[in-house]
């Protein structure tokens, strides 16, 4: 097959030995970045930023639950290109990008239900309201876990990988339904207050918090996914001359973290 | 302090989410490390075993 049309970098980064340096190398600078954008979001969204006229100081888990229902989406749909592109390509890294995903979007998943819960009880009266927005973020939750779930049913971690990518893909439906559900019907969740391209209905000193969360969850992400696409690539090339060396090159019963 | 820890009334509902927020994703970085380290241990222990019966296997044919 030939391959002219892929830019160079992008082959010499799907070789595992070479992602998993590439990884290493960048992950404890991710990390960093994204707890000193925590910080400084949560500093201002926490600290500087007034109480709200309307939900006085209950709306401050705006900064991680909207930050967190982000990411549940964008995650999802970084899963499903990885997906894709493991099915159509067959692509050792793309499947385990995809497949690593899935917790990652799980956990961003659990925490957006879980906070807006928490931020629910108190402005509405109610932990849970079986309204559009809440149930089709609860069935992003479920097809997370299918994912995961079918990844595991399988002896072949490759086959299980390409299986639950394509599950993966199906889910995608689910994407627009909870992004517009606020839209599409009558739904006890307040509508969209932040508009990347447009005018935001959010006071300056509550939006930049909130964006810089958003940047911090988004580096987060970057480096969770480094390290558990290392993990896993260890794991799949285990018997591979590359692994060998590397296991080899490291001391036997480590104490420290491992990174 | 005290009344920023208070949040307006609000505490018990903010400060769980906040909690929940970083228990969450502190799982979320902590569990692939255990795994990593439970991977290495494996591996260290296949190369190990692979090098002994390397090295046993002439022995072994010196002796029939």
């Amino acid at each position: 097959m030939s391959r002219s049309y892929i830019p160079h970098w992008i082959h010499w980064l799907g070789s595992p030995p070479n992602f998993y340096r590439f990884a290493g190398a960048w992950r404890p600078w991710l990390m960093a970045a994204a707890l000193a954008a925590g910080a400084i979001g949560l500093y201002g969204g926490l600290v500087l930023a007034p109480p709200d006229y309307q939900q006085g100081d209950a709306y401050r888990i705006i900064f991680i639950h909207v930050p967190s229902a982000w990411m549940s989406l964008a995650i999802y749909a970084g899963m499903a290109v990885a997906g894709l592109i493991a099915l159509v390509w067959r692509v050792k890294l793309a499947e385990v990008i995809a497949m690593e995903s899935a917790p990652i979007g799980a956990a961003f998943t659990l925490v957006t239900l879980v906070t807006g819960s928490l931020w629910g009880k108190p402005m509405w009266g109610t932990w849970w309201t079986w309204d559009a927005r809440l149930t089709s973020e609860l069935v992003l939750l479920f097809l997370y876990l299918g994912v995961i779930g079918l990844y595991h049913a399988f002896e072949d971690r490759r086959r299980g990988a390409r299986a639950a990518s394509l599950l993966a893909l199906v889910g995608v439906v689910n994407l627009p339904i909870v992004h517009y559900s606020v839209q599409w019907w009558n739904t006890l969740h307040q509508g969209s207050t932040v508009d990347l391209f447009g005018r935001s209905s959010i006071a300056p000193s509550m939006l930049w918090p909130l964006l810089v969360m958003a940047l911090a969850t988004h580096l987060y992400y970057f480096a969770s996914i480094l390290g558990r696409a290392r993990t896993d690539l260890l794991s799949l090339e285990s018997g591979k001359q590359w692994v060998r060396e590397l296991v080899e090159e490291q001391p036997a019963q480590r104490q420290g973290a491992p990174t | 302090m005290m009344d920023w820890l208070a949040m307006g009334g609000y505490a018990a509902y903010v400060w769980p989410a906040y909690a929940v927020f970083f228990a969450v994703l502190a799982w979320d970085w902590l569990a692939p490390s255990f795994r990593k380290r439970k991977l290495m241990r494996e591996l260290h222990g296949r190369i190990a075993r692979e090098q002994t019966r390397n090295t046993r296997v002439p022995r072994a044919e010196a002796s029939a």
